[in-house]
């Protein structure tokens, strides 16, 4: 991430002579800031995208505040950006022209976990880690499992279609998310899907995850309960080569085998992550594959062999089995931290997201080695394998006069490369602000079109989350007026 | 440059062709469950979609199949490589299916019909082919129109051909049955049914996986209640899908709201009504 240099002086005025923030403050009291360090801090997140800039930053605490500041904005016509915890990777969450963030962080409840119809109800500013460890005890997990699940919300993986290492077998957050209230652009309160089945009508509870925060403002989210498996074995394969790993990879789900993870990653970063953690991953290995399965004792051993089996025929040059909890805890410590290791070779990161057929990625990846040759910059690579699922880690010190122009030029050479091999544009992180002026090598104008077709129907003002997703030419994407405060906004 | 998404396929630009642009037009399948959210108008002209499977990966999970193909065709082409997908095999189509998007009675081991629907490409109310979605397993690039179709009744778009998501199918299967067990005792006492179900006072169960986990959940199942081990249910067997739940006023205007901006002058499919189904 970019050190950011910030003044953090400012404070709340007393009055404001905007009606709009008047209004607002009414309605959330001091929940309503209008200070320059808080705004300076809401005028990014994650990624590596210049700031946006913040209207006010409200901290809702119920659906009601939330059609309050949407009806306000709405009536003063200002714009809205919903926001969880920030973390996401696409500039999803960056305002442009001065909206209303609405920051969901305070909406926090577990409301109720229901064990018979398998849901529990959360809001949107829930932690995915702290749902999953409420409900460990019960014997439960919410699947899907980001990397950054320690401080991401339930909003934000709604918005962004979050995935992490465990949903090859149980699927991205979409197939996790049964229900979910939410305020309109509108302003209406709407129900999409329901716990008791399928409703009549489109599918509006599906379209809206993924959407970027661009179709409204979840305020209440239905998850789905996994039950957590009996039987877990976690092997770490190490290879002479990042494509005999690939070629595993491939293998094994052509084998018939859905594991519950399979995550590769490349000499580089494995080097990286052991001098960070120590989690036991060999350091001359050109990559390492950790692979696990899960479910009943039977299953999870025969599954476990024959991963081994097909890595040796691969030319695997070792197969670990973890010989028990603590070893597994290590293992997987050593892939979640990946991205603070990569802190001790250079103070700047861009973690890209796309996404190839398995049978492609061993190709790609070459090629992104080739790139990072070509632009002399550091490219490591950690991913989802097991659904072709690139995160190409370009780590460089953005002090260095220059370099973000070769990153962001490597960057868009490696989106194409994994297109013109059959991939798509993202698999988990979204399109945001990052890869909007890609849509077009993937969709036709007609194929946009009708994307903005659904959109328009919840959203016609393009008021909320303006400036996302659709390129440059469709309406909804006119960036060029937001990217400066209009005069006379916000005081 | 053209996108990479755009098709070339003959066969997809002669159906558009067929659509045309005006005149009111709808699809039929294997008509199973043809009047299904009200009956097509008189009017309309009834075109078949493309049919066949152009491309099957097994390695990939994945299957480019026209939606006019049988539900049956695709399966049985899926099963030569030990694998399957959701969509229910009832004597329909792929489109069919995807339009009318019940899921299989077996949706527990299968998965939801919506989510095997990778890619669509679909020929819109001005006569276009539009494509959304993607070849791979998994994908966030842009708003999510597969999704939007599933269910959708062919009212927003005639779909001419899918990338469906496959499975593999497990070693062993086993479905068993009892009196008045209550579905939450099964599910709290096996780990992932496949199948789970009450119908007419009798619970169905099917079990799925390796063959030493199979026989396990089979005796943890006895345990539980009066379970025996039988042939799959037949029809009669099997509850009629449970009646969609109404939604309210502010999603119903929603969903109008969708199908006038896909076909503001209602030539898709008209007579039927998703809100109705
Ligand atoms: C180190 C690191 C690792 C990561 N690893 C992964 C990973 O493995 N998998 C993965 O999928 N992502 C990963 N991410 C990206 C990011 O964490 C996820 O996308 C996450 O889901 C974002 O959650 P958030 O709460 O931070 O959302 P934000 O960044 O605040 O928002 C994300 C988007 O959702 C919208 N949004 C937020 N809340 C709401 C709401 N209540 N209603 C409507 N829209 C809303 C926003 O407008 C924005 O468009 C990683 C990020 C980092 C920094
Ligand atoms: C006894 C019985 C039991 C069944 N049980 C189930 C079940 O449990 N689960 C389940 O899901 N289904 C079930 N079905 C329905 C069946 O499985 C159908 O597969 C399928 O849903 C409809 O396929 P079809 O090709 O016959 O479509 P049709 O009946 O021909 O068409 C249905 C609707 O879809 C539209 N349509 C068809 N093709 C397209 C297309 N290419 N593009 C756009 N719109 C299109 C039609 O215009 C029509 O409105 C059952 C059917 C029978 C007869």
């Amino acid at each position: 991430m970019l050190e950011r240099l910030r003044a953090l002086r400012g404070g709340e005025s007393e009055t404001s002579g905007d009606p709009a923030i008047d209004a607002l403050r009414a309605v959330l009291g001091d929940r309503a800031k209008l200070d320059s360090a808080r705004q300076a801090l809401h005028s990014h997140d994650a990624s590596v995208f210049e700031d946006g800039n913040s209207g006010p930053v409200c901290y809702p605490e119920t659906t009601a505040e939330v059609q309050a500041i949407v009806r306000i904005a709405r009536e003063h016509q200002r714009s809205i950006v919903p926001r969880g915890a920030g973390t996401g990777l696409a500039g999803g969450a960056i305002p442009l022209g001065a909206p209303v963030v609405v920051a969901v962080t305070r909406m926090n409840e577990i409301f109720e976990i229901d064990e018979d119809k398998r849901v529990a109800w959360v809001g949107p500013g829930v932690i995915n880690l702290d749902l999953t460890r409420q409900l460990q005890p019960r014997g439960y997990h919410f699947a899907p499992d980001p990397s950054s699940q320690q401080v991401c919300t339930i909003g934000g993986n709604v918005g962004n279609n979050a995935g992490g290492p465990h949903c090859l077998a149980y699927g991205v957050t979409n197939a996790h998310i049964v229900a979910m209230e939410v305020v309109l652009p509108n302003g209406e309160v709407a129900m999409l899907g329901s716990v008791d089945g399928e409703t009549l009508g489109y599918d509006l509870r599906g379209v809206f995850v993924g959407s970027e925060g661009t179709l409204g403002i979840v305020t209440k989210v239905a998850v789905r309960l996994t039950k957590n498996r009996p039987e877990v074995r976690t092997l770490l394969l190490s290879f002479d080569s990042v494509t005999d790993a690939a070629q595993t990879v491939s293998d094994i789900i052509a084998d018939g085998i859905v594991p519950a993870a399979l995550e590769v990653m490349d000499h580089k970063i494995t080097v990286a992550v052991e001098n960070f953690v120590n989690a036991g991953y060999p350091r001359d290995a050109a990559a390492v594959l950790l692979a696990e399965v899960d479910g009943l004792s039977a299953g999870v051993d025969i599954d476990a062999e024959r991963i081994g089996e097909i890595g040796l025929s691969n030319g695997a040059t070792d197969v670990r089995l973890a010989g028990s909890e603590e070893e597994r805890a290590l293992l997987w410590k050593g892939r979640k931290t990946a991205f603070g290791a990569i802190a001790q070779i250079a103070p700047d990161y861009y973690l890209h997201d796309t996404v190839v057929p398995r049978s492609a990625l061993a190709g790609v990846l070459e090629q992104i080695y080739e790139i990072a040759d070509r632009y002399e910059l550091i490219i490591m690579n950690v991913f989802h394998a097991g659904d072709g699922n690139l995160h190409p880690l370009i780590v460089f010190d953005g002090r260095e006069p220059g370099v973000l122009d070769r990153v962001h030029a490597a960057g868009g050479e490696i989106i194409t490369a994994s297109l013109e091999a059959g991939g798509v544009l993202s698999g988990e992180h979204g399109i945001g602000v990052e890869k909007q002026k890609f849509m077009n090598l993937l969709f036709t104008d007609d194929d946009l079109d009708h994307q903005n077709r659904l959109r328009q129907a919840f959203d016609p003002g393009c008021r909320t989350n303006p400036g996302k997703v659709m390129p440059v030419g469709h309406s909804c994407a006119d960036i060029q007026s937001l990217k400066r405060r209009p005069t006379g906004v916000w005081g | 440059m053209t996108a990479l998404l755009a098709t070339s396929d003959p066969v997809l630009l002669e159906f558009a062709e067929l659509v045309r642009t005006e005149g009111k037009v709808a699809v039929e399948g294997n008509r199973t469950r043809w009047d299904v959210g009200g009956m097509l108008d008189a009017e309309a002209r009834v075109l078949s979609a493309p049919e066949g499977i152009v491309d099957y990966k097994p390695d990939e999970m994945t299957a480019v199949v026209r939606a006019g193909t049988t539900v049956a065709e695709l399966h049985a082409a899926l099963a030569e490589k030990g694998q399957r997908s959701a969509l229910p095999e009832r004597g329909g189509t792929v489109g069919g299916a995807l339009a009318v998007g019940e899921s299989d009675f077996r949706s527990l081991g299968r998965g939801l019909i919506r989510t095997c629907l990778l890619q669509i490409r679909y020929v819109s109310a001005e006569g276009r082919i539009i494509s959304s979605g993607g070849p791979t397993v998994k994908n966030v690039s842009g708003f999510d129109l597969p999704r939007l179709m599933v269910g959708s009744l062919g009212t927003l778009g005639l779909m001419a051909e899918a990338i469906i998501r496959t499975n593999p199918i497990p070693p062993a299967s086993q479905w068993l049955s009892a009196p008045g067990v209550p579905t939450r005792v099964v599910a709290d006492a096996v780990l992932a049914p496949s199948s789970l179900y009450e119908h007419e006072g009798t619970t169905w169960v099917q079990i799925e996986g390796h063959a030493a986990d199979v026989t396990a959940e089979i005796a943890v199942l006895k345990n539980s209640g009066d379970f025996d081990e039988v042939d799959a249910p037949d029809e009669t067997q099997r509850p009629a899908p449970a009646p969609k739940i109404a939604v309210d006023a502010v999603v119903s205007a929603l969903n109008d709201q969708i199908k006038r901006n896909f076909d503001p002058d209602g030539r898709l499919n008209p007579g039927r009504d998703v809100l109705a189904a």
